[in-house]
Parts: structure tokens; sequence; C-alpha cells
């Protein structure tokens, strides 16, 4: 079975200094598949290399059957290979529901709209608002994105994501900054999420990766060590050497 | 909804007084002002097109005043023409019909718009505002270095363009055609604002980054919201020829690139209305000044400054009471 | 022969760009900052050696006041205004900096009055050089430059070699990386403008002989200088030193043939009109061109 998303030697170098290393990886379809490493391992590098957002110097990128290397951002996105950010790019000024209305407005493609008013328009409008409930985010959705809670950007970070209805999301540190509460939620809502949308998820929280992911590759100085199911993964000497001495929280006691 | 209300009171206001205004000036005895009325009217409109794209589509152009001079030239070089009785380089005939000339100023300025911004677009930042600079400059000395069009001493000309069934060379028939084309495009850009394709212009200001992660290329947006602010530009530049009866390639100079940059900030960068306040205020105060100080441009510049420094959000959000952080 | 003297023009008019570009596009580069204003400490300079020059009939006296005035009121206007613009939005300079012109434009004028002012050639550069036989060419420009590629000598050798140039370069690349190194970032910025306006303010001085010192002269050439800065590349002082001689030469050698060139098409007025019209677009319009191909310029500096 083909991969949904397939990169192959990817290389990225910045200056004399190697950020991602002959990297391999591959997600299937429907899969959670676990990004993890420690720090500086280059998982953000990966990520924008993957989105189109940071040319690879070398390496190729397959989605969906199709060769995406020399696309850019918005053409990968539109493909459905959707990104979310690590540090939260929501638009602030807009409401919650102009922010997801836009994504939904993304995916259907038609901008040159000059008259009729976008935010009262059902197309855009319903589909918006579905999310937003998927999401939870129900009660907020006249507020502007500034001035929502550090955990409710989160969310509507992943709400815009998924109302261009990706076939993969590239998940950057989706919990990044939440407490345990919100993170226990974003948890949730991402196994609700599984099996409809493949993920390829990068996480420091141990706690969400084991409740998450279906395989788990771990990164090392731009290069991954290790693949497997999250079993195999935490009994693996190599990826064990790889985090003593790093205090990447909560290693030793996952369960 | 108490700020909203507040705003739609100030909007309210300002559209009784745009046309009052005449009636107004006449009844103190100093009809000679609808004038100036008629100049801060047409120069709101050529900032409000510029706040369309600098203050909700976070593009800094430097050049609006090119835009705004290409409109002036295609009124002033069809009544030349028209005069003369010959034709623009030999084929297009003049005219002295606003139904032709207008249209053709606003189709010029979206034009050269389209051309200087396909190029300039490719760029961002510091980048764009100097190449916008640059190429309203290159404008400017093309028009000097037409002399058959005056070069450097400008043309004037008269009479206004003609509309059917108003004479336009009555002032305050003029003031209210420039008044009714004003509340129009300010209606319409409203509008357009809300529409997909303004979210996704003001979109492009919020984070740029956000809309190609979600598949909007933002460079098609960009370049037609630019293009459709220099047609705007390019009809305000048709009205002052007319209003003034004279044109000049001081109408493209950079500095009148400034003027307009300055009227959209002091109004309130993407307020839209702001921007027609912040045009009246430069205005009356470089009048007011100009009668008090032959050297008033010594108090103005330092005011600009401090204002910059520190006043934040601008004349708009201050009477609104809207205010963005 | 007369090319080789028209070569030579665009050379000493790419050289005066080149002592404006470089000190702008340092602050470009290093502070983030666009600042309308570097004109008018060109202005200032010019200003300030004709005066000088005027009182005490030295040419010596009228470079020291042309320079030190202007890199003095720089470093003023740097600490007083300019400070406060590093952190903010590019606007928020241009409409700020632009509000300073209209301000050193209009002391300009009610100081020296709106006639232009004379600036003495010194009389020891008043002659002429035979520098191939028969080909003489006036000593001031050939002395203009000369100056200019000191200038750009020791420029190289500021920025390449020692430790101020190792800080201009380090904090082009990461400002926040300097400041943790415990360096006075403030300092290496007043230190960098008052270069940049130093080296106006010559350009300045030796433009008064040449070209007249009147008020607005500033902005004249400023914005050729935001031309070259495009054409170079924002940040890079040799894509200063090649744009400004590519703009320079361009814009000498059309004023200077294109007429004449398109003589032998149209008729000798409408040549003049287009030639002259089409020379003074010549240099956007290869600018133009560059952005075609290079969208950052010939040598952009890397972040």
């Amino acid at each position: 079975m083909t991969a949904l998303l397939e990169a192959q030697g990817l290389v990225k170098r910045f200056g004399g200094l190697v950020a991602t290393n002959n990297l391999s990886l591959d997600v299937q379809a429907g899969e959670c598949h676990a990004l993890i490493g420690p720090n500086g391992a280059g998982k953000s590098t990966l990520i924008a290399q993957l989105a189109g957002e940071l040319p690879s110097d070398a390496g190729s990128i397959r989605f969906d059957g199709q060769d995406v290397s020399r696309l850019g951002m918005a053409a990968r996105a539109r493909r459905g290979l959707v990104r979310s950010f690590q540090i939260t790019a929501v638009l602030p000024e807009f409401t919650v529901l102009e922010n997801v209305a836009l994504a939904v407005q993304a995916r259907l493609g038609r901008h040159y709209g000059f008259w009729r008013r976008a935010a009262g328009q059902p197309a855009l409008r319903d589909p918006a608002r579905q999310v937003i409930e998927d999401i939870g985010l129900t009660a907020r959705a006249g507020a502007k994105a500034r001035e929502l809670a550090h955990g409710e950007q989160r969310q509507l970070e992943l709400a815009m994501a998924l109302a261009t209805e990706p076939k993969l999301l590239l998940l950057d540190e989706p919990m990044a900054g939440m407490g345990s509460e919100e993170s226990r939620r974003m948890v949730a809502l991402l196994q609700r999420l599984k099996g409809r949308v493949s993920m390829l998820l990068v996480e420091h929280d141990m706690d969400a990766v084991f409740a998450l992911a279906d395989r788990v590759t771990v990164l090392v100085y731009g290069g991954a060590v290790a693949t497997g199911t999250p079993a195999a993964i935490r009994a693996d000497p190599v990826v064990m050497e790889a985090y003593l001495g790093t205090d990447d929280g909560g290693w030793e006691g996952a369960a | 909804m108490g700020k909203l209300t507040r705003e739609r009171g100030l909007i309210l206001a300002g559209f009784v007084l745009i046309l009052a205004y005449p009636w107004g000036v006449s009844a103190v005895g100093q009809p000679f002002l609808i004038g100036l009325g008629t100049r801060i009217l047409v120069m709101g409109l050529a900032a409000a097109s510029l706040d369309l794209i600098v203050g909700f589509g976070g593009m800094v152009s430097f050049g609006h005043a090119a835009f705004f001079g290409i409109g002036g030239y295609a009124v002033g070089i069809l009544a030349f023409h028209a005069h003369e009785d010959t034709a623009f380089l030999g084929l297009i005939p003049g005219t002295n019909q606003a139904l032709v000339a207008w249209p053709a100023a606003f189709v010029l300025g979206g034009l050269a718009a389209l051309a200087i911004g396909a190029l300039s677009l490719r760029t961002a930042g510091v980048h764009f505002i100097m190449i916008t600079l640059a190429f309203a400059q290159m404008l400017f000395f093309l028009f000097v270095s037409l002399k058959t069009y005056g070069g450097d001493d400008g043309l004037s000309f008269r009479p206004r363009n003609l509309l059917p069934g108003l004479d336009t060379r009555d002032e305050t028939s003029f003031y209210y055609v420039v008044a009714a084309l004003l509340i129009g495009f300010l209606v319409l850009a409203r509008r357009l604002l809300d529409a997909r394709f303004g979210m996704v212009l003001r979109g492009v200001r919020e984070n740029e980054r956000r809309l190609a992660a979600l598949g909007i290329p933002p460079y098609g947006i960009k370049l037609a919201a630019f293009a459709l602010s220099g047609a705007v530009a390019g009809l305000a530049g048709a009205l002052m020829a007319n209003q003034v009866r004279f044109v000049s390639p001081e109408l493209l100079h950079w500095t009148k690139s400034g003027d307009l940059l300055i009227m959209v900030i002091l109004g309130g960068l993407g307020t839209l209305y702001g921007s027609v306040l912040g045009a009246a205020v430069l205005i009356l105060l470089e009048t007011v000044l100009a009668a008090w100080t032959e050297h008033w441009m010594i108090v103005l510049g330092p005011i600009l400054v401090a204002l910059i420094l520190f006043a934040r959000g601008g004349l708009w959000g201050v009477l609104a009471g809207t205010r963005r952080s | 022969m007369l090319l080789a003297e028209q070569i030579l023009n665009g050379a000493q008019f790419g050289i005066m760009l080149f002592l404006l570009a470089a000190g702008l596009t340092l602050v470009f580069g290093i502070m983030g900052l666009i600042n309308l204003a570097h004109g008018s400490l060109y202005m200032i300079g010019a200003f300030a050696a004709a005066w000088a020059g005027d009182r005490t009939g030295s040419f010596l006296a009228a470079l020291v006041a042309g320079t030190m005035a202007a890199a003095i009121i720089g470093m003023i206007v740097e600490a007083a205004v300019l400070r406060r613009l590093y952190a903010r939005d590019h606007l928020d300079q241009v409409v700020a900096t632009f509000g300073l012109i209209l301000f050193f434009n209009e002391a300009a004028t009610m100081l020296f009055g709106r006639q232009p002012l004379f600036a003495r050639m010194p009389p020891w550069l008043a002659g002429s050089v035979e520098l191939l036989p028969g080909v003489p060419y006036p000593a001031y420009r050939l002395a203009i430059i000369a100056v200019g590629l000191l200038v750009a000598l020791g420029l190289y050798l500021l920025v390449a070699r020692t430790r101020l140039g190792m800080l201009i370069r380090a904090g082009n690349s990461d400002r926040e990386m300097v400041r943790a190194l415990g360096v006075d970032i403030g300092l290496v910025y007043t230190l960098v403008f008052g270069l940049g306006a130093l080296l106006a303010g010559l350009a300045g001085v030796m433009a008064g002989p040449v070209f007249s010192v009147q008020v607005g002269m500033g902005e004249q050439v400023l914005i050729l200088t935001f031309v070259v800065i495009i054409i170079g590349g924002i940040g890079s002082v040799r894509g200063a030193f090649i744009g400004a001689l590519l703009v320079g030469m361009v814009d000498t050698l059309t004023r200077a043939f294109l007429p004449g060139l398109l003589k032998t098409l149209l008729s000798t007025s409408d040549a003049d009109a287009v030639g002259g019209g089409v020379s003074s677009m010549a240099v956007y319009l290869l600018m133009a061109a560059i952005l075609l191909w290079r969208p950052r310029g010939l040598f952009p500096a890397h972040g």
C-alpha cells in the first residue's frame, strides 16, 4: 500500500549546520504518526519542509501519489497537506467565526466575491459553525481571536486547519503552552479525529503521544534514529540513549 | 454595542457635514470656501483608496501619487486635444466629456497600478516601499519630459469636463458631484472589505503566512487590490484636475505620495472613513498655518513626527471610541 | 574622447551616490530603519560647507564644517528621534522621517533663503589634469573619485577587519545575539548612524562646487540612492558600490548620448525631448529590469 505521505532523503542546511540529515519518513492513510525528539532535533524544520514553506536542499516528497517537492505551501495545502503552527498564527482582528470561515473559503477556492458579505454566506458560515462546534469553541464564536485565552487560540489554530478538510495534518506541537486540563481536552479532540484525518504529530507531551500515535519516529540531529509502535520505541535502547541527560520530562514516567 | 453606535453616529455626522457644507459656508458669507471643500473631498477619495491597500492590505505604497497624477493628466491631455482639435498620438481624439474622460482616468490609473504592482508585489516590506517610490518618480520624470503637455510648467485647460444635466462650472454643483463619488466609493469599499475578496485582503495584513498555509495564494488578491486602488486614485486625480483646471508633474511628486500616507495615518490606518478625516485635517492645517507664517512647514514637520511617535490609532479611532491595540 | 570624459563623469556621480548609499544601506541593514531624512544630512553638509567656505575662504574649513555638521546633527537626531523608531514598523518610520525632511528643508530656507548658495571650489583643484594626451579632465572631479575610492577601501577594511566591523556584520544578521554578548548595541547604532551621516555630509561638501546648493537637493538624490540600494541589495556595502557605479554610469551616459543617437531617427527637437525623457527614466528602467531577474537586488545580505 502506498503511503499517503512519503519523504525520501530530505536534507536541509543552514550555512554549515545540517538541520535535516537525509531523512526518510512515511505516513500511512488514516494513521497518527508522532514525531518526537530532543530540542533542536530539527522537528520544526522538517515540518516546514513537508509543508512547503522551506525548500529542501535534497530529497523528494510525495503526497497522495504525486510529487509535491516543487510546490509551495499554498499549493500543497490545496491538495490536502495542511499544517498548523507551533506559535499560534490566527488572524487577531478577525472573530473566531471569521477565522474559520476564511479557512472554509480557502477550501472552496473562490475569492473574487466583491459584494456579498462573506460572514453571511451559508456556504461559508455553516461549515465554519460545524467545525467550531466540533472543537468546542461555539461559546466564543463572536469573539476576536486576540481576545481568546491561549488554550482557546490553540483550539482555533486547529479549527482553521480542520476547516480546510485536509487529508493529512502536520501538527506542530498543538498543545504548546497549554495547561494539563486543556491538553487533556485537546488529546480527546485529536482522538476523535483519528481515522478521519491522517496526522503527523510533533509533540513533547509523552502522554499525548502514547494516547494518540499508531507509530512513532524519533528524530535526533535531523535524522530518524528509530521508527515503530509506541511500545517498541519505549523499549528501544537507542532511543533511551538519545534522551538521557535531556529534560524532555516524563519519558521514564510515561505509562 | 456601545462603540458601534458611536462610530455609526460619527459616520452619520460626517455624512451630514459633507452634504451641508456648501450651504453652511454660503450662509456665513464665505462661498469661495466651497472649492476648498471640494479639494478636501478629492484628496479624501485618494487617501481612502490608499487606505484600502495600506490599512487593510498591509502594503505600504509610497508611489500612490503616480496614479493620482496619471488620472489628472488623462483629463488634461484629452482637454488639450479637444481644444486643439488634434488627436492624441494621432489616434485618440480629445474630449471634454466627463463620461469619457473620467472612466479613462480610472482605467489608466488601474492599468498603471497593475503594471507597477505586478513587479513590485514580488517584494515586500521596505523593498516594496522603495520600489513604489522609485516607479512613481520615474513617471514624474516622464511627465516632466512631455513638453507638448507643458512639461515642468504644467497644463491648464478650460472648461471643466461636461456632465449631462449639470453645470460643472458651478462650484456647488461640482462639489456635490465629487461628494457623490466619494460617498459611493466609501459604500462600495465597505462592502468589498466584508466580502470574500476583502476578507482575504485583510487576512494578508493580519498574517500572510497563515493564508498561504490555508492554501490561499496572496499575490493575485494583492495585485487586484493594488490595481483597484490605483484606478480610484486615477479618478480622484481626474476630479482634482477638474477642480483646479490645471495639471502638472507636481501631482506625481513623491511628496504628494507622502501627503497621502500622512492623511491615512492621521485619520487612522484601516478605518477607511478616517482617511477623509485625515485629508481634511491636513489640508486645513496647511491652510491655517500658511496664513500664519510663511515657514509653516517647520511647524508641521515636528507635529508629524510627534504624532507618529506618541499618538497611536489615528483621529478616527479617538473620535469613534474604537482603538486598535 | 567625449566618451572617456562622460565615463569619468558617470564614475564621479556614481561615487557620490555610493557615499550616500553606503550609509543608508548600513543603517537599514543593521538597525532596520528606513531613513528618508538621509538626504537632509547631505544637504546640511553642503550648506554648512558653503557657509563656512564663504566666511573663511578656506576649503579645508568648509570640509570640516560640512562633515562635522552632518555627523553631529545626525547623531543628535538619532538619539532624539530615530532611536524610538527602530522598533516601529516601516510605515511609521517613513512618515516620521518625512516629517524630519519638512523640518530641515524649512529650517534651511529660514537660515539661508530660497536662492542657491555659492560653494567655492578650492583653487588648488580648479584646473584640469591630462589623463591621456589630449584628454583633460577637471581635477576636482578626479579628486571626488579618488576620495570615494578611498572611502570604499576604508569601509571595506572597517567592516572586514575591525571589531566594530565584526559587530556591524553580526548586528546585520542577529541583533539579539549581539545584545546577549553584552555589547552596548545602542552605542553601535549611534556610531553606525554617525558614520553614515558623516559620509552623507562629505558627499554634500564635495557636491557643492559641482551641483547647486539649494533646499531640496537632498530629496532628488535620495530617491536615486534608494534605487542604488534596491539594485545593490539592502544591507550590502559591496552592493551599494556596484549599484552606485551602475546608476551613475547609466544616468550620465544616457543623458550625454541618447539624444544624439536618436537624432539619426527623429527630428532634432523630438530627439531632444524623447532622449531627455528616456534618459531621466533610464535608471528606473534599469532597476525594473534587475528586479525582474533578482527581486532582492544583486548582493542581498542574508536575513
